[in-house]
């Protein structure tokens, strides 16, 4: 515990501290990339992206080993991998419009071919005598006990170019996100902001491939950004929602797998992300599964109440045991199930509704007005006083409603 | 081709043209019904199955195995329908959060047990052990009605012949079914056919492939067997059988091919070293897929002009 706590405060080793800034800042630019991929509905093509890395990483070794280098050069690793990310994409998009195989074919296709391609690469290299070490095996899942620190800056450096193209083109994204003809329309060149979008996931991609390694790093697009749905309808908020969830999980998750061995930094901070993405399922206000069961029962004892006092006035029994209680609660009913006084003022009100709204949809024809009737909204929020004066005169005069007694 | 060839290349070789057959058999219906990442999703989630089937029982033994990575294909499948269903937000979303956060379970879990002692790995879980399942008893061809060598075949081979041949009974069977649910789910609905039992069915009938397939030649393989030569065979022809027919044909062709490029193709470049018959037999199909993508006489929509 205090080695976590330690690690939380950056105070568990030069490496660790290295590690944690640089998942926080990866998380962070990886949940904001991820908001917009989700938004256009396009989140498993970051899945073929990632696993697309994989033969450039291997060509790129080679191709450095070939000049003489030593081809474990990350720069040059990461230049290979966004280029082989970029082929993966434009072939994902080529099949999609050029054939007629839908999208999910084309990912699923350009995943595990390229993937394939790319192990294909790995016993490759694992067969050069300068490959044995190479251990490129670590940007599959991730390696972060040997971060060096200008691998540190280039991921920092990485995120932070991320989070500000994603700031600066915020508004055409959202425009194409949701609406991609209106925002062609309005002359936003659709095809260049989508290019700029996957860009960006792109980049976050390949910045965690040392971190997350490549399998993982889908999770950190997408998680966050789901998750972030659930507590917003505002694209703004959402995004810097899905970025703190993301930076989040990153710090949470690197700190934690610094204070213990044997938790691989990339795993625990998907987990950690996945556990935010339950809580936010069961609790979010509104969107939430709680939510949406009391909004259910608020619902439910709305119509009791109503049917219930409906019943009152006209003097019918009541067996249904919700409504009783419903009724009891508010006073409404005697335990031996007499209205009380307040019970019969608010059952007279009810009818009065009722009767009223009966007359309104017998004499307008405005169905957008009418059409509201539900047996729940009062007609004072739906028509104005002087109309309902007019269906009070067709009605005649109140009436007193029945209660036990007979009056 | 000689008993060299019988006793380390032949038994590789079908095993991945049986894996290939049993994963491309229902990637057919996976592709028509748009439900490809399904095979994705699977093959991710099978590996916190396996290993916590090895916790549970402590041995790497088959049957547990095979198990855990079933019932964790279904825990996967029913955890997308149930965050689609409370989450209202997308397909792919869905499962992008499910099967992520269950890899990424199983790989912790793998770290934090000890399974030093065991073969059990994220590389292997990936990429299959295809190249060491060889039959050392065999001693030529006359070895395939010896019945004494034929015992000591490697257990992979008639499970994963059985898996492929049971997938393609139920193909047979449940072909009308299938077919009219795939393709008319309306009319299914209308005259009588459970079609969200079918639809279940053929999710779990691919996980079953895809864990079947999995134990002997790894995640890879079973990807892209789902999509690839069904994919390939879909632009071929419009006809569900003949794609079928295709697709199984284009399935054994990559492993048969992909496996000879991986074992044969570097030596004969003059390398000593064979590359991963997995990723080689991947990276086949997918050149076939590629083929038929640019060439293949159905390529386009309906309605669209080849080309345009």
């Amino acid at each position: 515990m205090t080695g976590f706590l330690a690690a939380l405060a950056l105070q568990a080793g030069y490496n660790a501290a290295l590690v944690t800034i640089g998942a926080a800042l990866l998380g962070l630019s990886a949940g904001m990339a991820g908001s917009f991929l989700v938004l256009r509905k396009r989140a498993l093509v970051s899945d073929a992206m990632a696993h697309a890395t994989l033969p450039g990483i291997g060509v790129a070794f080679l191709v450095m080993v070939a000049l003489g280098g030593d081809g474990r050069d990350l720069p040059g690793l990461l230049i290979g991998s966004a280029a082989s990310a970029l082929i993966g994409l434009v072939l994902v998009d080529w099949i999609v419009r050029r054939t007629r195989l839908a999208e999910d074919a084309a990912i699923g296709a350009v995943l595990s071919v390229f993937f394939g391609l790319g192990v294909v690469l790995l016993t490759v290299i694992q067969s050069l005598e300068r490959g044995r070490q190479a251990g490129l095996e670590d940007f599959l899942l991730g390696a972060t006990a040997g971060m060096l620190f200008q691998d540190a800056v280039l991921i920092a450096a990485g995120g932070l170019v991320v989070v500000a193209v994603i700031l600066l083109l915020r508004r055409p994204m959202t425009l194409v996100a949701f609406d991609p003809g209106h925002a062609a329309a309005i002359g936003v060149r659709v095809a260049r902001v989508d290019l700029a979008m996957m860009a960006l996931v792109m980049a976050v991609t390949v910045i965690g491939l040392t971190l997350v390694g490549l399998i993982l790093i889908v999770a950190l697009l997408i998680i966050p950004a789901v998750t972030a749905r659930f507590w917003s309808d505002r694209v703004e908020r959402m995004l810097w929602i899905a970025g703190a969830i993301g930076g989040g999980a990153g710090y949470l998750g690197a700190a934690l797998s610094a204070s213990a061995p044997d938790l691989p930094t990339g795993p625990i901070i998907v987990l950690i992300a996945a556990g935010l993405f339950v809580l936010s399922l069961l609790l979010a206000p509104r969107r939430g599964l709680l939510a949406a069961i009391l909004a259910r029962r608020r619902f439910q004892a709305r119509v009791h109440w109503r049917q219930g006092l409906l019943s009152l006035a006209r003097a019918e029994p009541i067996h249904d045991p919700l409504t009783l209680r419903i009724l009891r609660a508010q006073g409404v009913i005697r335990p031996d199930g007499v209205a009380t006084e307040k019970g019969r003022a608010l059952a007279a009100r009810s009818l009065r509704d009722e009767r009223r709204w009966d007359l309104a949809r017998a004499m307008h024809q405005d169905t957008a007005l009418t059409g509201r009737y539900d047996g729940l909204t009062p007609i004072e929020t739906v028509f104005t006083a002087d109309q309902i004066a007019d269906f009070d005169a067709a009605l005649g005069p109140p009436q007193a409603v029945g209660g036990q007694d007979g009056r | 081709m000689g008993a060299e060839f019988v006793q380390f290349s032949l038994t590789p070789m079908l095993i991945g043209v049986f894996a290939a057959i049993a994963c491309a058999l229902p990637g057919n219906f996976l592709i028509l019904r748009r439900q490809a990442l399904i095979g994705d999703a699977i093959s991710h989630v099978v590996l916190p199955g396996i290993v916590v089937a090895f916790l549970v029982t402590g041995t790497v033994a088959t049957i547990p195995m095979l198990i855990g990575a079933g019932a964790a294909a279904l825990v996967a499948v029913v955890l997308i329908e149930v965050i689609l269903r409370l989450g209202r937000i997308e397909p792919g979303a869905a499962m992008g959060v499910v099967f992520t956060a269950l890899f990424a379970g199983g790989v912790l879990l793998l770290e934090q047990s000890d399974t030093s002692g065991v073969h059990l790995d994220v590389d292997h879980a990936l990429m299959g052990n295809l190249e060491t399942l060889i039959w050392l008893r065999a001693s030529g061809w006359h070895s395939v009605i010896d019945p004494v060598a034929l015992a000591h075949l490697p257990p992979e081979l008639p499970r994963i012949a059985a898996v492929a041949a049971l997938m393609a009974v139920l193909m047979v069977i449940f072909w009308r079914p299938l077919k009219l649910a795939t393709f008319d789910e309306g009319f299914a609905r209308a005259i009588g056919l459970p079609v969200s039992a079918i639809g279940l069915a053929l999710v779990i009938a691919a996980a079953v492939a895809a864990v079947a397939a999995f134990d002997a030649v790894g995640s890879i393989i079973v990807i892209a067997m789902f999509i690839c030569p069904p994919a390939a065979a879909r632009l071929l022809t419009n006809a569900l059988a003949a794609q079928v027919w295709i697709s199984v044909g284009i399935a054994a062709g990559s492993a048969v091919l992909g496996y000879v490029l991986a074992g044969y193709g570097p030596i004969w470049m003059g390398f000593d070293h064979s590359v991963s018959a997995a990723g080689m037999i991947a990276t086949v199909s997918g050149l076939s897929l590629a083929l038929a993508c640019v060439w293949g006489p159905h390529r386009t929509r309906a309605g669209g002009a080849a080309g345009a």
